[in-house]
């Protein structure tokens, strides 16, 4: 896999920007996390989230502007989560669960800073947690003065204060009162300079020009700041960007930012590392994380019962549990393999491109990359049109190319495929009684296996009201090839296509599989091609079917290669209504869902595969109708009523919703029948029947045993025959049985029988890829 | 190969052919190039070796997916 393709991918993911609350928040404090785990109970969970970030809970609580709740999604929803108000509460219930303990430097550094503000104190606190010795100077009386005087004890607690500056002194911190820093004198800044390894300067703007002598000042007679870094004119000074005068109002959250800001620069020059490399932009605010908030109900916010007090316990969990929390996850919601997986498209690009990667070792995501459908729904529904089928089929063909692909995987559906492709099936003619083909109908594979009488029938139809000639040609369009990211075979089978077009006249080809038309459009575009729908909704339907009612409702299902064939959607739909069905839309077309056949899921992994049918079913109680014999047999399958189009059109049977799934075997049955049938009946060509080898009885249950086991009747006839052929057989005392095994392609297939008078009672039958043999 | 060993839950099988009681012996495993000693029920006279399903869909699946994924 390209690296830079895969780069590219994983930036259209956006699940894990930030949400909207961290985004706005000047230190990116993690309020979705802290909501989720408050909504749980979880408080002491929340706050060490919480105190993990900023320095001071308790003041911060109390006194942050919190531009969080101005940008909470929830605000389209009842009104943003009160996130300050669950702050105060988490203060209130788990302040005394803080455990913090400073880095032990193996050399500490000594570090003055000036000033005992919200900045000063935040830097010092970052600093003393790296392991420096940090002397904060004040010159008022106490730290945080500021606060005391303009913020009115009711809004932030003398409490809080104390018992933040105690955590921040018990962590070693040595704060130095009434101590003011001038530009000489006694306790001059040069004195401080020389005396230590980093000095910050936190101050505020006020005195900065009695330092001019020490320090290069701006024209307004700031002292000059790097706005970035906060570095000044000396190497180990630096400032808070107070200094710099861009911004004279008060923010305590921006004071602790600043603070930050600081600290990170006079730890990377302590370490004499970067003070610019790679570093977070910490004023950014936005973010491109999608929240589909039309999917949550309005609920307002909750109301504590004691205003003064704040939340309670109870009042608390609530409220947080009115965070949604912010994610995008649209198409993990609605994919069946992403949620199996539970991933979203960013964590399992990375996944497959390391298992892409891996040079020794497990692959432990080839069955992970293997049980995407393709379906492109998630494109659809991705912001950014992100398609993890994309992803998957280029990682399955850089396994295939590696020879890495698991040969389990899609093994039987490219045997089947083959099966298709053989001159046991396949064959090609034009009309009868013509030597040219103006059109050739391409029924596909799966079709003619699910319902052959009613390919006949439409075969003959157009026949009757095509001019020039219909052609015939029953073979496979290449699909399992390219799902299963065999490019060669997948070209081989392209190529076939186009030599017996090219050796009919190039005529226009009319698929009835939606996968067929989209194979050959999207490979052969120069290729004229149409569906069998539109074509019939032009032509018209036989004289003799009639709009007739049709019991009940039918919830419509596109196939996942219809998804934007929407001349193809609307000729069904006008057909289906013309025929007398009250058509109902299920997802609409384009969001529709895949039916567990798509890119081989349900052999790479059967239980993702029933996964998606299941999913598809449960969205409605009516009969559906569905255009892809593979959506129509997997619905029968999972015990849907379910009936194809054409069942519509040419009834077989009086009901046919309820025709059962034919199943693997039954398939390839069907595909023979109507190749005899076709050749025997239409062109007068002599078939005779084949003769099974032996007569087998098989009960349901032990039919669809070999069917989820993917083993095939006609191969268990061929190894019952060979071992009554050479009695090699085990035979079992108890119940008279006999068990024999044969090798087919690459599985040994062993089959528990007893013959008898009805011919030869199937009782089971497994199988394995091993082979074992006793040693010569 | 430790993953696959013998079945203590043989049927009562003798072998159709040498009418004789299977016996646990040691037998080549074999897939995607790599091979395994195993006990196994087999056949002492003619060696057909004998697989339950138990084993094939159990470990000795387990085995084989194991080696896809190297």
């Amino acid at each position: 896999m390209d690296g830079d393709q895969v780069k590219a991918w994983e930036a259209l993911c956006i699940e894990e920007q930030p949400p909207a609350c961290a985004a706005a928040c000047p230190l990116r404090v993690d309020a979705r996390g802290m909501a989720e785990k408050m909504a749980a109970g979880d408080f002491n969970g929340a706050m060490a989230l919480y105190s993990r970030v900023v320095p001071f809970p308790a003041i911060i609580a109390h006194i942050c502007e919190h531009p969080c709740e101005a940008v909470c999604r929830r605000a389209e929803a009842g009104g943003a989560v009160r996130i300050g108000a669950l702050e105060r509460a988490l203060v209130e219930e788990a302040y005394p669960t803080i455990r913090r303990s400073a880095q032990r430097a193996r050399k500490p550094k000594t570090i003055a800073i000036v000033g005992a503000g919200l900045a000063g104190l935040t830097a010092a606190f970052d600093l003393v947690m790296k392991g420096h010795a940090v002397t904060v100077f004040e010159t008022e009386a106490r730290p945080l003065e500021r606060l005391r005087l303009d913020i009115d004890s009711s809004v932030l607690p003398p409490s809080a204060i104390d018992a933040d500056l105690g955590a921040l002194t018990s962590l070693g911190v040595d704060i130095r009162c009434r101590q003011r820093v001038t530009g000489g004198g006694s306790q001059a800044l040069g004195d401080l300079i020389a005396g230590h390894d980093a000095v910050l300067l936190a101050t505020g703007p006020g005195p900065a020009v009695q330092f001019s002598e020490t320090l290069r000042l701006t024209a307004a007679g700031r002292i000059d700041l790097d706005p970035l870094t906060l570095a000044t004119s000396l190497p180990t000074v630096f400032g808070s960007s107070l200094h710099s005068g861009g911004d004279e109002t008060y923010s305590a959250i921006l004071s602790v930012r600043d603070g930050r800001r600081a600290a990170v620069s006079l730890d990377r020059f302590l370490q004499g590392a970067s003070l610019t490399a790679s570093r977070a932009d910490d004023t950014a605010t936005g973010t491109c994380l999608y929240v589909n908030t039309a999917r949550h109900a309005a609920v307002p916010p909750v109301e504590p019962a004691d205003p003064v007090a704040g939340y309670c316990h109870a009042e608390a969990m609530s409220e947080a549990a009115r965070c949604f929390p912010c994610h995008c996850l649209e198409c993990v919601k609605a994919c069946a393999y992403l949620t199996h997986y539970k991933t979203y498209p960013k964590r399992a690009v990375r996944e497959i491109y390391n298992n892409d990667s891996i040079i020794m070792g497990n692959r432990k995501s080839n069955r992970m990359i293997d049980s995407c459908a393709l379906c492109g729904l998630c494109q659809e529904l991705c912001p950014n049109d992100l398609a993890m089928g994309d992803v998957c089929l280029d990682a399955r063909q850089s396994m295939v190319d590696h020879g890495h692909m698991p040969a389990s995987h899609h093994d039987f559906a490219l045997r089947d495929m083959a099966f298709s492709r053989s001159d046991d099936v396949a064959f090609v003619r034009h009309q009868p009684g013509h030597d040219h083909s103006a059109v050739l109908f391409f029924p596909g594979c799966q079709l003619p296996a699910s319902a052959p009488r009613q390919v006949e029938a439409v075969y003959r139809h157009l026949c009757d009201h095509l001019p020039g000639g219909v052609g015939f040609m029953l073979d496979c369009c290449g699909a399992p090839a390219h799902w299963s990211g065999r490019k060669a075979l997948h070209q081989d089978a392209l190529d076939h296509i186009r030599a017996i077009w090219e050796d009919h006249g190039r005529p226009r080809l009319i698929t009835a599989c939606s996968t067929c038309l989209k194979q050959i459009g999207e490979f052969m575009p120069d290729l004229p091609v149409a569906s069998l729908w539109t074509e019939l909704a032009a032509i018209g339907l036989p004289d003799h079917v009639a709009a007739r009612s049709v019991a009940g409702p039918l919830a419509i299902h596109d196939p996942c290669t219809s998804r934007h064939a929407h001349d193809v959607q609307a000729a069904v739909r006008s057909i289906a209504t013309l025929l007398g069905a009250d058509v109902r839309e299920l997802t609409g077309a384009e969001k529709t869902t895949c039916c567990g056949y798509g890119g081989l899921v349900s052999f790479a992994n059967p239980e993702v595969g029933n996964a998606f049918v299941d999913r598809r079913i449960e969205e409605s109680d009516d009969d559906y109708l569905a255009y892809c014999a593979m959506c129509r047999d997997n619905f029968a399958r999972r015990g849907k009523r379910a009936l194809h189009l054409i069942d519509l059109i040419f009834p077989d049977a009086d009901d046919p919703a309820a025709r059962p799934d034919p199943g693997f075997s039954g398939r390839r049955d069907n595909r023979l029948r109507l190749r005899r049938r076709l050749l025997r009946d239409l062109w007068g060509e002599s078939m005779s029947d084949p003769v099974p080898p032996v007569a087998l009885v098989i009960a349901d249950a032990v039919r669809a045993d070999i069917e989820r086991k993917l083993l095939l009747v006609d191969d268990i006839a061929e190894v019952i025959a060979e071992a009554q052929r050479t009695g090699r057989v085990f035979k079992d005392r108890t119940s008279g049985h006999l068990t024999t095994s044969g090798r087919v392609g690459t599985i040994t297939t062993w089959v528990e029988y007893e013959p008898t008078d009805a011919g030869f009672v199937v009782h089971r039958a497994y199988g394995h890829r091993m082979q074992v043999e006793v040693k010569p | 190969m430790t993953g696959v060993s013998g079945d203590p839950n043989t049927p009562d099988l003798v072998c159709g052919s040498c009418d004789k009681p299977l016996e646990m012996r040691k037998v080549e495993a074999s897939y995607l190039g790599q091979t395994f000693p195993v006990d196994l029920p087999c056949c002492p006279s003619c060696g057909f070796v004998y697989v339950s399903e138990e084993l094939a869909s159990g470990r000795m699946l387990k085995v084989e997916q194991a080696l896809e994924d190297k």
